[in-house]
């Protein structure tokens, strides 16, 4: 009685020809990421050794190593975490939970997701007329972060408000009924829930400022220092800009240099990453639901 | 034990507790339930009873004032709550504090079964460890609980069994040392055995707080409360001593109907 029919039979093939082109799109959407990851390593790997992660360049960028813009990223990177993750964190918990259903918190909304479509470049264009001119912090590691920080604020903000809406709205209420404040709750009940969310954010704004190059071209990043910065009122070289440098604006350049530097700031955001989900998988296991 | 008296006369010698008049809920333009007017005795169990949809969760949450929690909710009329009108208490905190509730699909809070019961002291600000021992102990003990997770109080509370957790979640309830207890069909995602344990456990309670026994089991409200109130369709139908809702004199047809079950 399980004879299978002519139709069966079809349905079957049908299911495995999609299975297989899925299957196959999927293999070539990863093929990229193979390629630039080989290649980088291909290319950049025998550049890497302990004097070029930590010496300055020398003989016009053409040799020496690239500490001063790596250590300029990290520092734009922490600087620009310090400003949106609080100012992000804040926003998202306010939208989230206490804003009112109305006009104005759907019209701050839209601002939020118009904010993460605006170019960078455009945001680059802000910072020098906000922070470089208007606020006088100068072309600086400030200004520099403070142009990322705005740039990445709505990726923090929809990161932070999407996994605090995924906490159950009867945890809510039922701490409510306790007769919890809305922010007794927050603290207690939702933000540690939201945590693992909250960070995937982060994660994803840490990638982003890492990578990017226009919005700290003119605010902040030098073409080259021969000193390091001294506070975060100095300019400072970066990854990102060194890079772009390296592989467009210096005659002579080694072949290989700039796929060194390309290797180093893709492993830099690969170790940012890993330490985030690391955190991420440990605070998951300490709580779950 | 102290009879209700009978539908229609004034009682004067018992304690209300909670008293609604001329209660109606509307989200929007909606109107979820009208026309309530009732007393809920001190120490008794008073039971609602009446189909889906019949308004029963909207007034356990009026009286809760979760209206302030959600912006589309509006409640007119009147509840007092020892006498103090609901609207106008200025510490509503502290008046839901004074009622437990719980709800019909067990919410364990994602902490470990002793943080679940210690959760609503320490938003008292209890922070004594000793003390707060202490309460949890007598919580799970009061909710039946205590015998089956004394030895892994630090697991989660969402890791027990549904019955264990809904025990978890009255014992929840008791922390806050509730004037008024609220239960919205508790027993909807409880097997029977733990049913009967938990309704053991709501008639002990009834000696020391008044208890509003929302269910969609007629026969649990004949089980258990004194008085019991019919809402059909967002209207209180009828109010009456609960043997009379099945065996005496009605007011209303659908009332017989509906606990016999021939609707609903």
């Amino acid at each position: 009685m399980f004879e299978a029919t002519q139709l069966n039979r079809r349905n079957e093939t049908t299911q495995k020809l999609f299975r297989l082109a899925l299957g196959g799109m999927t293999g070539i959407l990863i093929l990229p990421v193979i390629l630039i990851l080989g290649t980088l390593i291909w290319k950049g790997a025998p550049v890497i050794s302990f004097e070029f992660l930590f010496t300055g360049p020398t003989k016009g960028m053409t040799a020496g190593g690239i500490f001063p813009a790596l250590l300029g990223t990290i520092l734009l990177v922490l600087v620009a975490l310090l400003a949106s993750v609080p100012l992000g964190v804040a926003a998202a918990i306010y939208l989230s939970e206490y804003a009112p259903n109305n006009w104005f918190t759907r019209a701050i909304n839209l601002a939020i997701i118009n904010l993460a479509g605006v170019p960078s470049i455009v945001h680059a264009l802000f910072g020098v007329g906000a922070f470089v001119i208007f606020f006088k912090f100068g072309t600086s590691i400030l200004a520099a972060s403070l142009t990322l920080a705005i740039m990445t604020l709505p990726v923090v903000i929809v990161a932070t408000r999407e996994s605090l809406q995924a906490v159950p709205e009867a945890f809510r209420e039922a701490c409510w009924n306790m007769g919890a404040t809305r922010w007794q709750t927050i603290r207690r009940v939702v933000l540690p829930n939201a945590v693992t969310g909250i960070l995937t954010g982060v994660i994803l704004e840490v990638s982003r400022t890492a990578g990017e190059t226009a919005p700290i071209m003119f605010t902040g990043a030098a073409f080259f220092l021969p000193l390091l910065p001294q506070s975060v009122f100095d300019q400072t070289m970066a990854l990102s800009l060194h890079l772009f440098v390296v592989s467009t604006q210096v005659p002579n350049m080694p072949e290989q240099l700039p796929y060194g530097v390309a290797l180093v700031l893709i492993s830099l955001v690969l170790l940012m990453n890993s330490l985030s989900i690391a955190l991420r998988m440990y605070l998951r296991g300490k709580k779950k639901w | 034990m102290v009879i209700a008296p009978p539908q229609g006369v004034t009682t004067t010698e018992r304690p209300v507790k909670l008293g609604v008049a001329g209660l109606r809920i509307r989200y929007g333009e909606q109107t979820a339930l009208e026309g309530v007017t009732l007393d809920v005795y001190e120490h008794e169990i008073f039971g609602v009873i009446g189909p889906a949809n019949a308004g029963k969760t909207s007034f356990l949450k009026a009286i809760n004032r979760m209206d302030m929690f959600n912006t589309d909710m509006h409640v007119e009329g009147q509840i007092t709550f020892n006498g103090l009108d609901t609207r106008k208490v200025r510490n509503v905190y502290g008046l839901r504090r004074r009622i437990g509730v719980v709800f019909p699909l067990p919410v364990g809070l994602p902490l470990s079964v002793y943080d679940n019961v210690a959760l609503s002291p320490r938003l008292r600000g209890e922070k004594n460890r000793a003390e707060l021992d202490v309460i949890v102990e007598r919580c799970l003990r009061r909710a039946a609980l205590w015998d089956e997770v004394k030895d892994r109080l630090d697991t989660l509370g969402s890791m027990l069994s549904g019955g264990q957790q809904q025990r978890l979640t009255i014992a929840r309830a008791l922390s806050q040392d509730p004037e008024l207890l609220m239960l919205d069909e508790f027993s909807i995602a409880v097997d029977p055995v733990t049913t009967m344990r938990i309704e053991d456990v709501l008639k002990e309670l009834r000696q020391e707080v008044t208890i509003i026994l929302v269910t969609n089991l007629v026969q649990q409200a004949r089980r258990l409360a004194d008085r019991t109130a019919f809402f059909l369709d967002g209207r209180c139908v009828e109010v009456g001593v609960t043997e009379d809702l099945f065996t005496g004199e009605v007011q209303d047809q659908r009332t017989r109907d509906y606990v016999d079950g021939r609707f609903g």
